[in-house]
């Protein structure tokens, strides 16, 4: 290929030649997980285009028709495709809606995850000594309890700290803060261990050598040789933070319900499922379960082709 | 091994010292005890001599020796919901949430050894590849989710009438696919048996055992896949190694290989990671006792927040402190004792 191009390949030729192209091009499982996540996304980011009803629209929901059953059970209008729910809202698009603030949530926890680990496991594997042993206890203590009962207590004193109309207020933010501070350490821990494994290689020593200052070694020189086990770790932490705001939304401690997520749908569904009205918990307990399973298979996928030694525990 | 067990003891007490800041700094920050206290005809000047009599106006030092003083002592201070002492609020509700754990952990020791060993020995037959399927399905449901289906389906009971009724077959798969739905989804049932102190078991009567199957099924949901996959990890590796072979090669009988020699050696980060999860379940038992109104600590917490409860919410969370802190360091030692090779200093990277 370079005998006949003189110019150097692009970034998308590189990707074109690369094994992880090669493998999905080959496994079916990834192509339907890819494209099953990305009609989520899409469909979820356009929802104000897609949904029938705006339901955060007060005007627009009528509570005559509340628990009415999707199309295929006998009593279904068929203004209402997968039915309505106790405000009734229109099942459809308030998942839409809920889908993408589930999303929001995810991506938002998983960005300052990342900041915080990152910046934390180049600094404790490149700095070492005190530093080291200082972020790595607090990782140590942080991970020793489960990150989701870190993510509950945190969520419920600042709700309570704040009081319940603020807090739902800034909902989605405060869930983001919550949750990116709660698993920070699984982040810092990959990369520490990568960095360990740089640290001792030659073109550090050079960089070293060359006069140049430790942050831009840690960030120019050695993260981009750690990104891979970056990026397995991101699918599994998406969908960690996805199922940790539903937690939290089932608990009450999440989105409030005048602007729900998949889990305050499931939540408010709950309260109904005795009397019935199945379809307004289990419709988006599914689409959640399928976004989860979707993310969760890519980073399968992943994690088998970018094959990197992962921190066990 | 001495110096192991110091610099782990410290380490434990350096975690509950810091738990204990910080549930005294919520106390601390939560609203003003002295409005929860009285009404509000009380003039100002008698809030201001309560609060000094009560030590309120003392720096923060102060107020937080005094308050890990009693706390060692077993003393949180009073529950405003029950009104009476915090830790006997929860010590009534521990033995629900333990039965819980138990039962769920028994569920998962059951069934992940033998599907995990099974799935490990043969990784290309049919039923293997059936259940990794299920586990990676089984981790994308979210256990209270898990709850609400178990609901549905034994509780509430499902009619399937998909198929055509005219004909046997299809009324027959009408039934099979139906469930009547009769299994209790609501707390602890009436037949509890008391066994000592505040501990009454749902363990001696049939109401106790169905109220408890639900509830242990939802909790055991979300750990089983992880143990399967772990052991079966361990497994295969365990079967790659020199030792393995050799015993193969000596002509000792397959099952024995597998069941005498690679099992001990599978089970040893099992049981790490095992103990360290069972700490973890009481997260989700928040979760699951929530689903099922299960009166157990997990419920109880969170009806505390939604009460505003401080002296319970904070002694809820010192005892979590204490049941985390507890397992990890016997969790650490066992692994010590049991894997010689461990590195003492510290734990192995």
């Amino acid at each position: 290929m370079t005998m006949t191009t003189n110019k150097a390949p692009s970034r998308l030729d590189r990707f074109r030649d690369s094994f992880v192209w090669y493998s999905f091009k080959r496994d079916r499982t990834a192509q339907l997980c890819l494209a099953v996540f990305l009609c989520l996304v899409v469909a979820a980011f356009s929802a104000p285009l897609l949904a029938p009803t705006d339901p955060y629209d007060l005007r627009q929901i009528d509570i005559m028709a509340s628990e009415l059953p999707p199309f295929w059970i006998d009593g279904a209008d068929e203004q209402y495709s997968l039915g309505t729910d106790a405000q009734g809202r229109d099942l459809w698009s308030i998942i839409l809606y809920g889908t993408r603030v589930s999303l929001l949530i995810g991506f938002g926890a998983v960005i300052l995850q990342a900041l915080l680990g990152v910046t934390f496991g180049l600094m404790a594997g490149y700095l070492g000594g005190r530093v080291d042993a200082f972020l790595m206890r607090l990782a140590d203590i942080q991970l020793s309890f489960s990150t989701l009962m870190v993510a509950i207590v945190v969520g419920a004193v600042v709700k309570a700290t704040l009081g319940g109309a603020f807090y739902s207020q800034y909902a989605v933010l405060m869930l983001v803060l919550i949750i990116g501070l709660a698993e920070w350490p699984q982040y810092a821990r990959t990369v520490r261990a990568s960095v360990l494994a740089e640290k001792g290689k030659e073109y550090v020593d050079a960089a070293r050598v060359m006069g140049l200052r430790s942050k831009r070694i840690m960030f120019r020189h050695v993260l981009p040789n750690t990104l891979s086990p970056i990026f397995v770790i991101s699918t599994v932490q998406i969908a960690n933070a996805i199922i940790s705001e539903a937690a939290l939304s089932f608990l009450g401690l999440g989105m409030p319900e005048t602007h729900p997520s998949l889990g305050s749908l499931i939540k408010a569904g709950f309260d109904y499922i005795q009397s019935g009205s199945w379809w307004i918990t289990l419709i988006p307990g599914a689409v959640l379960v399928v976004l989860v399973l979707s993310i969760n298979l890519l980073g399968d996928w992943l994690r088998d082709v970018m094959n990197p030694r992962l921190y066990k525990g | 091994m001495i110096a192991f067990l110091i610099k782990r003891l410290m380490h434990a007490v350096l975690v509950m010292f810091v738990i204990s800041v910080l549930a005294f700094a919520i106390q601390d920050n939560l609203g003003d005890p002295i409005q929860q206290m009285v009404g509000q005809s009380v003039p100002e000047s008698e809030r201001d001599a309560l609060r000094e009599r009560l030590g309120l106006n003392d720096p923060f030092m102060v107020q937080y020796v005094r308050f890990a003083k009693n706390a060692v002592q077993g003393d949180f201070g009073y529950s405003y919901f029950y009104r009476e002492p915090a830790l006997g609020v929860i010590a009534r509700h521990l033995p629900a949430t333990l039965e819980l754990v138990f039962a769920a952990t028994l569920i998962i020791v059951l069934l992940s050894v033998p599907i995990g060993v099974y799935s490990a020995i043969k990784p290309r037959s049919i039923i293997s590849r059936f259940f990794m399927g299920a586990s990676i399905i089984g981790i994308s449901i979210p256990v209270f989710l898990t709850a609400i289906v178990l609901i549905q389906i034994f509780s509430i009971g499902i009619t399937v009438s998909i198929f055509p009724e005219s004909t046997g077959w299809g009324a027959w798969l009408n039934g099979f696919f139906s469930t009547q739905g009769n299994m209790p989804s609501f707390g602890r049932g009436y037949d509890l048996v008391h066994v000592v102190g505040h501990w009454d078991t749902n363990l001696a009567t049939w109401n106790g055992l169905q109220h408890l199957v639900l509830p242990a099924i939802s909790l055991a949901s979300i750990m089983l896949p992880l143990f399967i996959r772990l052991i079966r990890a361990e497994m295969m590796e365990v079967l790659q190694s020199e030792y393995v072979k050799y015993a193969r090669a000596k002509g000792i009988s397959m099952r024995r290989v597998y069941f005498v020699h690679a099992l001990k050696n599978t089970m040893l980060p099992v049981i790490t990671v095992g103990g360290v999860q069972i700490g973890t379940m009481v997260a989700y038992t928040i979760l699951t006792e929530t689903v099922f109104q299960w009166p157990g600590m997990g419920l109880m917490f969170l009806d505390a927040i939604n009460r505003a409860d401080i002296p319970l919410i904070v002694a809820y969370l010192m005892i979590v402190g204490v049941i985390f802190v507890v397992t990890n360091t016997i969790v650490d030692l066992i692994y010590g004792f049991v894997n010689p090779t461990v590195k003492l200093t510290g734990k192995p990277a």
